[in-house]
C-alpha cells in the first residue's frame, strides 16, 4: 500500500480551499450514500443501489480536477460520481424513488444517472458497455476541436472485456482526449480478482502497450488521487491523447444493497477491517484537523449542511409525482412522425 | 426521362450530399476509403471530406459502435458501414443495450442519430457467416428503426432519411442490388421511414416482400397474369416501424396474402405480418395466409445447393397458383429456364463477393 503521502498535507497554505472542499465533497457522498442505506429498508426505493461508501476518494478527487464543460460518464456505482461532478441531488433521489422528477423521469433509476447540465452524460450497469460511448464522446470533441476532457469511471472488472481495449487501441489511435478510471474494489460483485486475472497482469502495462500513459495508486489517499488526476486531465486537455489510472479501493457494504455482508465468506473480516483503517473521509479529516486546516466545529457544521440537504431531497423525492402511465411509451424515439402513416 | 444510376451509386450520392449539407456526418467503416469502397458505395468521399470525417476503422466492431453511439449523443451524425451484416452481431451489446435505449432510459434528454449500413450476402459460397438476413433480430428491439430498401430511388430516400433521423436506424443492404439500375433524381429527396410501397397493383391477392425478395415477387406477378390472377406487390421499404395499414387495406381489397421473406421462417417478419392481417382483417381472408422464406436452416456454402435454399420467382408463382387451384408447373414449363448456376443474380458477377 503506497503510503508515503499519507501524513503530509499537500494541500496548505494556497490550497486551503481545495482541502476543505475535496472533504466537504467526500463527506457529502458519505453521508448520502449512508442515508439511502438507512432508508432503503423502508423498500420504497425500489431499485437496485449499488452504494459506493469506501471509494470516495476517487470521484471526488478525479472530479475536483475537472471543468463544467468537461464530460463524465459511470457505471452502475455511480453516485458518487454523478455528485462529484455536481449531479444534482434531488434529481438523483427521485430517480431512485422511481419518480417523473428523477433525472431520468423515472426509466432509468439508480443504476442510469445523467445530469447534462454539468455534462454528466450517464451510467450504464453492463460492464465496461459505456467505455467505447465515453470515448466516442471524446472522439467528437477531437472532431470538433474543442478543449474538453472526458473522463469515465470503471471498476477494474471491467477491464476484463474486450470493448476495454478496444477503446483503449481506438483512443490512443486518434490521440483522444479521454482518461480513463479504473476502481480497483477488488471484486466483481462476489468475484475475487484471483479468480478473474492472472496474478501477473498489470493494467497500467496493458494501457502503456496501446501508448497511453498511466499510473496505479491508492485510491482511498483522496490527494493522491487528486495529483494523479490533475496529470491525466492535463495530458489529456493538451492534447496529448488518453491517460489511464487504476486506483485501488475497497467497498465496504455488500455489492448491492444497503448492508454489510462479510458473514457471506467471500471475504474476511480481518481484510474489511484493514481497509477501514483506510478510510478516506477519516483519514482526510484527521490530517486537516491535525494540521490545524479546519476545525471540529467546522467539521460538525459541514455534516449539518449536508444532512439537511439530503433531507430536503428526499423530502422532494418522495412527495413528487410518478410519471402518468400514459406516458409510458412517450419516450421510444425522439421525434415528431411516432405514427409512420 | 430521369437518370439511371445503380443502387450502390445511390447509396454513394446520399451520403455524398447529406455529408455536404451538414458537417456533423461522419461514415465510418472497414473499408470505406479503400479503393474498392465498400463496393463502390463510398468511393471518392475521403477525397472531398477528408481523413476526419471518411474515417478505416480498427476490426473492433462493438468498440466502434459503441463510440458512433457517444459520437451520436454529442450530436454527430456517424453512419457505420459492414460489408456483412454477420459481423455487426459483435456489437449487438452496443446495438440494443445503448443505442436502443438511451433516448428511453435517460427520460428523452438525449438520442443516438446513427445509421449502420449492414449489407447481406447472397450466392457466390457466401455461407453459413456470411449471408444471414438478420431483419427480425433488430426489429424486434424497440428503440430501433429497420430499413430495407429494394430500388435504387428508395435507396437514396431512404438513406437520406436515415441520415436525418434522430434515432439509430439499421440499413439493410442486399448485395444483389447494388448492382440494379433505376430511376434516380439528381437533387436530394426523402422517402419517409415506415411507409411501403406498392409497386405493382392488382385485385386478386397481396404479396408483401422487401429487398431482394421484390424483385422476386414482381418477377412472380409478372408471370401470373398470365394464369389470370391480378396480384397486388407490396414492398415494405421498412421493417419497423412497419406499415401495418397498407398492408391491411391492401389485405382487405384481395382477401389473399402471401409473404414473401428472405429470411429464416421461424419468428420472421412474415410471422408478424401475418400475426397482424389475422388480428386486424381476419374476416377479409378467403384463404389461409401463407408465407415463402428460407429454411430453417444455416445457408449451405455449395453453389451447387444455392438452388435448393434462396425461394424466387417460381416459388412464388407455384405458391399463388395452388391458392387459387391451379396446376404447379415447373421453371422451365413456366418459361422459367435456369440461365445457369443460380448462385449469382446475373451472369456479369463474377465474384469474389
Amino acid at each position: 500500500m503506497p503510503s508515503s503521502k499519507k501524513n503530509k498535507n499537500l494541500f496548505e497554505g494556497s490550497r486551503k480551499e481545495l482541502s476543505y472542499s475535496l472533504l466537504y465533497d467526500m463527506l457529502r457522498i458519505r453521508l448520502i450514500e449512508e442515508g439511502i442505506g438507512d432508508l432503503y429498508p423502508e423498500q420504497d426505493m425500489r431499485c437496485p443501489v449499488h452504494l459506493c461508501i469506501g471509494q470516495e476518494a476517487i470521484p471526488v478527487g478525479v472530479c475536483s480536477s475537472l471543468l463544467k464543460e468537461d464530460i463524465v460518464m459511470g457505471n452502475h456505482r455511480s453516485h458518487g460520481h454523478y455528485l462529484a461532478k455536481g449531479g444534482d441531488l434531488k434529481a438523483m433521489m427521485a430517480e431512485i424513488y422511481g419518480k417523473a422528477t428523477g433525472c431520468s423521469k423515472g426509466m432509468g433509476g439508480s443504476m442510469h444517472l445523467v445530469d447534462l447540465s454539468v455534462n454528466f452524460l450517464g451510467t450504464t450497469p453492463i460492464v465496461a458497455s459505456i467505455i467505447p460511448v465515453a470515448v466516442g464522446t471524446a472522439f467528437a470533441s477531437w472532431m470538433n476541436n474543442e478543449n474538453r476532457v472526458t473522463v469515465i469511471f470503471l471498476g477494474r472488472a471491467a477491464t476484463e472485456e474486450g470493448v476495454f481495449t478496444e477503446s483503449l487501441n481506438f483512443a490512443s489511435l486518434k490521440k483522444l482526449p479521454v482518461v480513463f478510471v479504473s476502481e480497483d474494489n477488488l471484486f466483481s460483485v462476489y468475484s475475487p480478482l484471483s479468480e478473474r486475472q492472472p496474478s501477473e497482469r498489470d493494467n497500467v502495462a496493458i494501457a502503456k502497450a496501446y501508448g497511453i500513459p498511466g499510473a496505479r495508486g491508492d485510491g482511498n489517499n483522496v490527494q493522491t488521487v487528486y495529483e494523479l488526476a490533475q496529470t491525466a486531465v492535463n495530458h489529456a486537455r493538451a492534447h496529448q491523447g488518453p491517460y489511464f489510472l487504476e486506483l485501488e479501493t475497497y467497498r465496504w457494504r455488500e455489492h448491492c444493497g444497503p448492508n454489510f455482508d462479510n458473514d457471506l465468506g467471500y471475504r474476511s473480516e480481518n481484510e474489511y477491517q484493514e481497509w477501514k483503517q483506510r478510510c478516506p473521509v477519516g483519514n482526510f479529516e484527521k490530517l486537516l484537523l491535525d494540521t490545524k486546516i479546519i476545525e471540529k466545529s467546522q467539521v460538525e457544521q459541514m455534516r449539518k449542511t449536508i444532512l439537511q440537504e439530503f433531507e430536503e431531497a428526499v423530502d422532494f423525492a418522495k412527495s413528487s409525482p410518478f410519471l402518468d402511465p400514459g406516458e409510458i411509451g412517450k419516450n421510444l424515439y425522439k421525434e415528431k412522425d411516432l405514427n409512420p402513416v | 426521362m430521369t437518370r439511371k444510376i445503380t443502387y450502390g451509386e445511390a447509396v454513394r450520392e446520399s451520403t455524398d450530399q447529406c455529408m455536404g449539407s451538414d458537417p456533423s456526418v461522419y461514415i465510418m467503416g472497414l473499408g470505406v476509403p479503400d479503393p474498392k469502397g465498400i463496393f463502390g458505395t463510398t468511393v471518392g468521399l475521403r477525397e472531398k471530406y477528408g481523413e476526419k470525417r471518411v474515417l478505416d476503422m480498427p476490426v473492433s466492431e462493438n468498440g466502434m459502435t459503441g463510440i458512433a453511439i457517444g459520437s451520436a449523443l454529442m450530436g454527430m451524425r456517424p453512419v457505420m458501414t459492414h460489408q456483412r451484416i454477420d459481423f455487426m452481431l459483435l456489437a449487438l451489446d452496443q446495438i440494443i443495450n445503448n443505442a436502443a435505449k438511451w433516448h428511453y432510459m435517460f427520460g428523452g434528454q438525449m438520442s443516438v442519430p446513427l445509421v449502420i449500413r449492414l449489407l447481406v450476402g447472397q450466392g457466390w459460397g457466401q455461407g453459413p457467416q456470411h449471408s444471414q438476413s438478420l431483419q427480425s433480430i433488430f426489429s424486434h428491439i424497440p428503440g430501433l428503426k429497420v430499413v430495407m430498401p429494394f430500388t435504387p430511388y428508395d435507396a437514396k430516400g431512404l438513406l437520406n432519411s436515415s441520415i436525418q433521423n434522430d434515432n439509430p436506424v439499421i440499413f439493410i443492404e442486399h448485395r444483389w442490388l447494388h448492382g440494379l439500375f433505376g430511376e434516380v433524381p439528381e437533387e436530394s429527396y426523402n422517402v419517409p421511414i415506415g411507409r411501403a410501397r406498392i409497386a405493382k397493383e392488382g385485385k386478386d391477392i397481396t404479396i408483401v416482400s422487401s429487398s431482394y425478395m421484390t424483385l422476386e415477387a414482381l418477377k412472380a406477378a409478372g408471370y401470373l397474369i398470365n394464369d389470370k390472377i391480378d396480384a397486388e406487390v407490396i414492398d415494405l421499404r421498412s421493417v419497423r416501424p412497419l406499415d401495418e395499414k397498407t398492408i391491411i387495406d391492401s389485405v382487405k381489397k384481395t382477401g389473399r396474402l402471401m409473404v414473401v421473406d428472405g429470411a429464416w421462417r421461424f419468428l420472421s417478419i412474415s410471422s408478424e405480418i401475418i400475426s397482424i392481417v389475422v388480428e386486424n382483417a381476419f374476416s377479409a381472408l378467403k384463404v389461409p395466409p401463407c408465407k415463402i422464406t428460407f429454411p430453417d436452416f444455416p445457408t449451405p456454402t455449395s453453389w451447387a445447393l444455392s438452388n435448393h435454399y434462396y425461394p424466387r420467382a417460381i416459388h412464388i408463382i407455384n405458391q399463388a397458383q395452388e391458392l387459387f387451384g391451379l396446376p404447379q408447373k415447373n421453371e422451365e414449363e413456366s418459361g422459367f429456364p435456369p440461365a445457369g448456376p443460380l448462385d449469382v443474380p446475373d451472369k456479369s458477377f463474377t465474384g469474389p463477393f
